[in-house]
């Protein structure tokens, strides 16, 4: 993209200074919705803009923030910067390097929802990128962007940062409340939704770093500019992160509706040489396998085309690019692994499907598996899916059986030996 | 006061300032990351530490101590070099990165140097799957980051580290 929306950094060097975002324009969004607008109206242009869940969920984000009672109080908002999913790596760079503009997003959402207290959630492993952050809040202080009384008005605002120390689990957004309430990061039954029961039982919004990022953009330029990039359903622009078996792995900031061809050729340099696209994962270590044809190479990587096209969900749009010199079932192995070792242990589905799948995977991948090991392999998978509170146990079991089923010469020849 | 408030008294009172005084509860982790600081794990002492600045029982403390993979109750090395191998960073080499790194380390995963430094693990993702091998060094109360690794750059590091242990033993 000739201009970035997100990833501003790469236009403008030293934007991780405070003085360098001030002076592209940084915080006048905010301290012009503090002083001059309603908090429903910038709810409103953020809905208007068809904003969705840069998560994984795609979940409309103003319609999400509309949910929160006004009968009930106080509200929080919580940022999701747990990012865990094999293959996602977006909500970093973000951090790292545009912090104040991901700071200013989760200060328009808290106004817009009239939170007085937010809380950034960081996964453990990023431990200095909170202490970066906590560096940056503490100048929003001083500058008196962030504290009592902002702007003279009767806003008041506090963001902490707080980490959490390594489960995947985490980033599903009840496991996160538990985890940030000091218990183990287990999810919640649901109903009742965070909008009303969320942290410390109070009405609660919880974004994902890189939804959260896009607000800026949207309430200073407006709904119908940030419409003019993605699709009708899906607008916008998305950080899609490339890895795997590419030359040129990496993010890539574009607007949503680009094609896989065009993400993994163009701007990935295709794969290595000799080398084709066997299968494409689009959500990470969650996706269903895609076989990589000429079909699924030319689908648009937006919410609904990836979906009804190839039946895989676009999640958080972590593709990972698989050649073929990559075997399936040692593939399957491979998520089945990270999933039994993610599993929080809460449902029993998922506990122990998780573990025996990771048997049957190993033993099939290692040769010593009995002709009907694949069968049954499948069969543990299917006993997984609808039966457990949260999406982490549906994730365990998409490459298995979207691999089996459209790879399955790859599990035959591991277990012919 | 206890020995963990003796030793941060500042700290904590800056991490309990963080939550609603009815939800202290939420200072649980920052407060285990804290009583990690020191000698890379959490002995039995700091969890009752915690759950008396809490008003929690110790078994609510240890329960959040050992479900989360960051915080150790066991004495390992001084620096830990966790290394993912899942997917993304396997399809660039990161299975064999690690097996060298063992290989050159004369441990298994999982395993710690003779000298104490070093433990070998082998983590979940880091969210750095563009620039595998990859792996974190958790000690001396920090988390850092190293991307684009080889078996040079990582021995090279580890010798660094040696030379740092060294040093203060000599100075002390």
């Amino acid at each position: 993209m000739k201009e970035h929306i997100l990833l501003r950094h790469r236009d403008i060097p030293d934007l991780h200074r405070l003085e360098v975002y001030q002076k592209h324009g940084g915080f006048e969004t905010f301290r012009r919705a503090v002083t001059t607008l309603k908090p429903e109206e910038v709810l409103n242009e953020v809905k208007a803009s068809g904003l969705r869940g840069r998560g994984g969920a795609g979940f409309p984000t103003g319609v999400k923030w509309s949910f929160l009672p006004n009968n009930l109080w106080p509200h929080y908002v919580v940022a999701n910067a747990d990012e865990s999913e094999p293959g996602t790596f977006k909500d970093r760079e973000i951090l790292e390097s545009n912090p104040y503009q991901f700071l200013e997003g989760l200060m328009l959402a808290s106004y817009a929802v009239q939170a007085n207290l937010s809380y950034v959630y960081l996964r453990g492993e990023f431990w200095q990128i909170a202490r970066h952050l906590d560096a940056c809040i503490a100048e929003l202080e001083a500058a008196g962007l962030l504290g009592e009384h902002l702007f003279g008005t009767d806003y008041s605002l506090r963001i902490y940062t707080h980490l959490g120390a390594g489960a995947y689990i985490c980033g599903e957004e009840t496991a996160l409340l538990e985890s940030l309430e000091g218990k183990l990061g287990q999810p919640r039954l649901r109903p009742p939704f965070p909008a009303v029961y969320g942290l410390f039982g109070k009405p609660t919004v919880i974004n994902n770093v890189e939804t959260l990022a896009n607000v800026p953009p949207i309430v200073e330029r407006g709904a119908s500019w940030y419409r003019t990039y993605g699709t009708e359903k899906s607008p916008g622009v998305k950080i899609f992160c490339l890895s795997g078996c590419v030359n040129h792995p990496g993010n890539y900031e574009l607007p949503l509706g680009t094609t896989f061809r065009e993400l993994i050729f163009e701007y990935g340099g295709g794969v290595p040489a000799g080398r084709k696209v066997k299968a494409i994962m689009a959500a990470g270590a969650s996706s269903s396998l895609i076989a990589a044809d000429e079909n699924a190479l030319d689908t648009p990587m937006d919410y609904e085309s990836v979906q009804e096209k190839l039946g895989a969900p676009l999640g958080s749009a972590s593709v990972i690019v698989i050649d073929d010199s990559v075997n399936i079932a040692w593939l399957v192995s491979k998520t089945i692994e990270f999933f039994k070792h993610e599993s929080c242990g809460k449902c029993t589905p998922c506990r122990e499907g998780t573990f025996w799948m990771n048997r049957i995977a190993q033993r099939i991948e290692h040769g010593k598996s009995a002709p009907e090991d694949v069968q049954l392999l499948e069969a543990v998978a299917s006993q997984i899916q609808n039966k457990c509170l949260c999406a982490l146990g549906e994730f365990s079991i998409m490459a298995v059986l979207s691999g089996i089923q459209k790879f399955r010469t790859d599990f035959e020849a591991k277990v012919n030996g | 006061m206890n020995e963990l408030q003796r030793e941060y008294p500042e700290e904590i009172e800056r991490i309990l300032a963080k939550y609603p005084p009815e939800n202290k509860r939420s200072a649980v982790m920052p407060l285990l990351y804290l009583a990690q600081r020191r000698q890379g794990y959490i002995p039995p002492q700091a969890i009752q530490e915690i759950a008396q600045i809490l008003e929690l029982s110790t078994t609510e403390v240890a329960s959040v101590a050992g479900f989360y993979s960051l915080f150790h109750e066991q004495p390992e090395g001084r620096w830990r070099i966790q290394v993912c191998t899942d997917l993304p960073c396997a399809l660039r080499g990161a299975d064999e990165f690690l097996k060298r790194l063992c290989e050159a380390l004369g441990v298994a995963v999982g395993g710690t140097t003779a000298d104490g430094l070093f433990t070998v693990e082998e983590v979940k993702c880091l969210a750095a799957c563009h620039r595998a091998p990859v792996f974190q060094l958790q000690g001396d109360g920090e988390i850092k980051y190293y991307e684009s690794q080889s078996i040079d750059t990582v021995l090279a590091l580890v010798e660094e580290l040696r030379c740092k242990a060294e040093s203060k033993k000599e100075g002390a």
